[in-house]
């Protein structure tokens, strides 16, 4: 009775019918619409067992809990920080959650982080709409010193960081530049030689345009011994 | 006298050439142009982003906001910049043609901007808005559970044609404009507008046909979405 309409890998658009009958069940980017399951978001089908589901290609970022973030501080108040990461509504730094330091009732805030300052953060909590708690407690989670901040489709992080971050280990390697990916699309890196810098840079885009591809590692390691030879 | 023949040599329910392309907007968060023969209308979607004035936020779900302009130059006379009541009451019904396939239930206090500007008019504008907005929704990555499709049928002296352009909406002995939008997965209508006169069996034709052509342009819509990221 029930059937799957779609190939694995395919990319389909919103409204399109990826399978009949109840045999099978939506995820992330699918509905269920009477009969049918159907795509409501711009991307490409994966299939696994009987689960549907939609990795999206395009969208913006959507804060989700757990996620390590790249953001800037907009604001310092007088029990704590808020941070502008990219989506509609900035997230919130308590003072508990601030810095593994005892932080005292009425010390400089300022001495932390500072209105404009890159921080690396991890939210811990979207306790609604408007109400997202960032920690600095972790590791790995710190101010960010000098660097440049590009910024990329939120979608294709995943493939930015590869897996088990081997795109992004293999970039380190061959340009010798520190670089952090955030979740929000945000990559900040910082290296000694701007050349290399912008090598790392034309290397991430490469793979922003190219994500949907496989065997993309492959490619971009070709990529890099190229231009090292140069 | 009657209709029998269209000025550009077209079947009465042919539709003008359709071409569309997505991501045309760098800066945008999804965007698309489409062109039904001489009509061009572009799109672009930025959000969701955080709303203002504040007391517009509603807590349960994001709002929709959509512009709708033709730029001064897209018509023969030249058009005063600015909304004007034709522009605004074409916003309105763009943005309740594009509402009923969106899902912002997830972005609560937000808000997600539409703007469509024409920069060449040739009659259909608002139907081409509402088909490039679908397709520049699909490419910021708003849920939604279908496209929308929209074309613009009527009555042109006693035919029923689809797709009028501006010398058949000018007719000498009167033309009766019915602008459609449909989603095309489930057939529902979204968009349903009268200008003139129209008999109940008319009616009913015209819906027909232009179901047809929004099928058509559909497979349009479909494709250019597709091909961004095909190679």
């Amino acid at each position: 009775m029930s059937e799957i309409l779609v190939k694995d890998k395919e990319i389909v658009v919103p409204g399109e019918i990826l399978a009949k009958g109840m045999d099978f069940l939506p995820a992330g980017g699918a509905i269920r619409e009477g009969e049918n399951i159907v795509a409501c978001r711009l991307g490409l089908i994966s299939v696994d067992n009987r689960l549907v589901k939609v990795i999206p290609l395009t969208g913006r970022y959507i804060p989700k809990s757990g996620d390590m973030i790249v953001g800037e501080v907009a604001e310092v108040g007088l029990n704590g920080w808020r941070v502008e990461f990219g989506w509609a509504f900035q997230a919130n730094i308590s003072l508990k959650d601030g810095s593994n330091d005892y932080i005292e009732r009425g010390a400089d805030l300022t001495r932390y982080y500072t209105h404009g300052d890159l921080v690396v953060g991890k939210i811990v909590k979207i306790a609604g709409p408007k109400i997202i708690d960032l920690t600095m407690k972790g590791p790995g989670l710190r101010k960010l010193g000098p660097g440049r901040i590009i910024e990329i489709n939120p979608q294709k992080v995943p493939r930015v960081i590869g897996k088990a971050g081997s795109m992004i280990s293999m970039i380190k390697e061959h340009t010798g530049c520190n670089m952090i990916v955030g979740q929000n699309g945000r990559v900040w890196l910082s290296g000694t030689d701007p050349k290399k810098e912008a090598l790392a840079v034309e290397a991430i885009r490469m793979i922003e345009e190219q994500s949907h591809i496989s065997g993309l590692t492959d490619a971009v390691k070709k990529f890099l011994e190229k231009e090292a030879k140069k | 006298m009657s209709y029998t023949k269209r000025p550009d040599g077209r079947k009465f329910d042919e539709t003008r050439e359709i071409e569309a392309k997505v991501g045309i907007i760098k800066r945008a968060d999804g965007s698309a142009m489409f062109r039904i023969g001489k009509t061009i209308a572009l799109a672009a979607v930025y959000g969701p982003k955080e709303l203002y004035p504040a007391f517009m936020q509603k807590s349960t779900t994001g709002i929709l906001r959509c512009y709708y302009d033709m730029m001064s130059f897209s018509v023969t006379e030249r058009k005063r910049p600015g909304p004007t009541r034709r522009s605004n009451e074409i916003s309105m019904v763009t943005r309740d043609a594009l509402l009923p396939v969106l899902d912002l239930s997830k972005f609560q206090n937000t808000v997600v901007d539409i703007f469509i500007n024409v920069i060449q008019a040739d009659a259909g504008t608002r139907c081409a808005g509402i088909c490039a907005a679908a397709m520049a929704l699909a490419d910021a990555g708003i849920p939604m559970k279908d496209l929308v499709s929209s074309v613009s049928v009527g009555k042109v002296g006693d035919k029923i044609v689809v797709d009028l352009d501006k010398t058949e909406e000018d007719y000498e002995e009167g033309a009766t404009d019915l602008p459609l939008a449909f989603m095309p997965g489930t057939g529902k209508v979204t968009l349903l507008q009268l200008d003139g006169n129209m008999s109940k069996d008319e009616i009913k034709k015209a819906l027909e046909m232009g179901k047809k052509a929004c099928e058509g342009i559909y497979k349009v819509q479909k494709e250019a979405l597709k091909a961004r990221y095909k190679k």
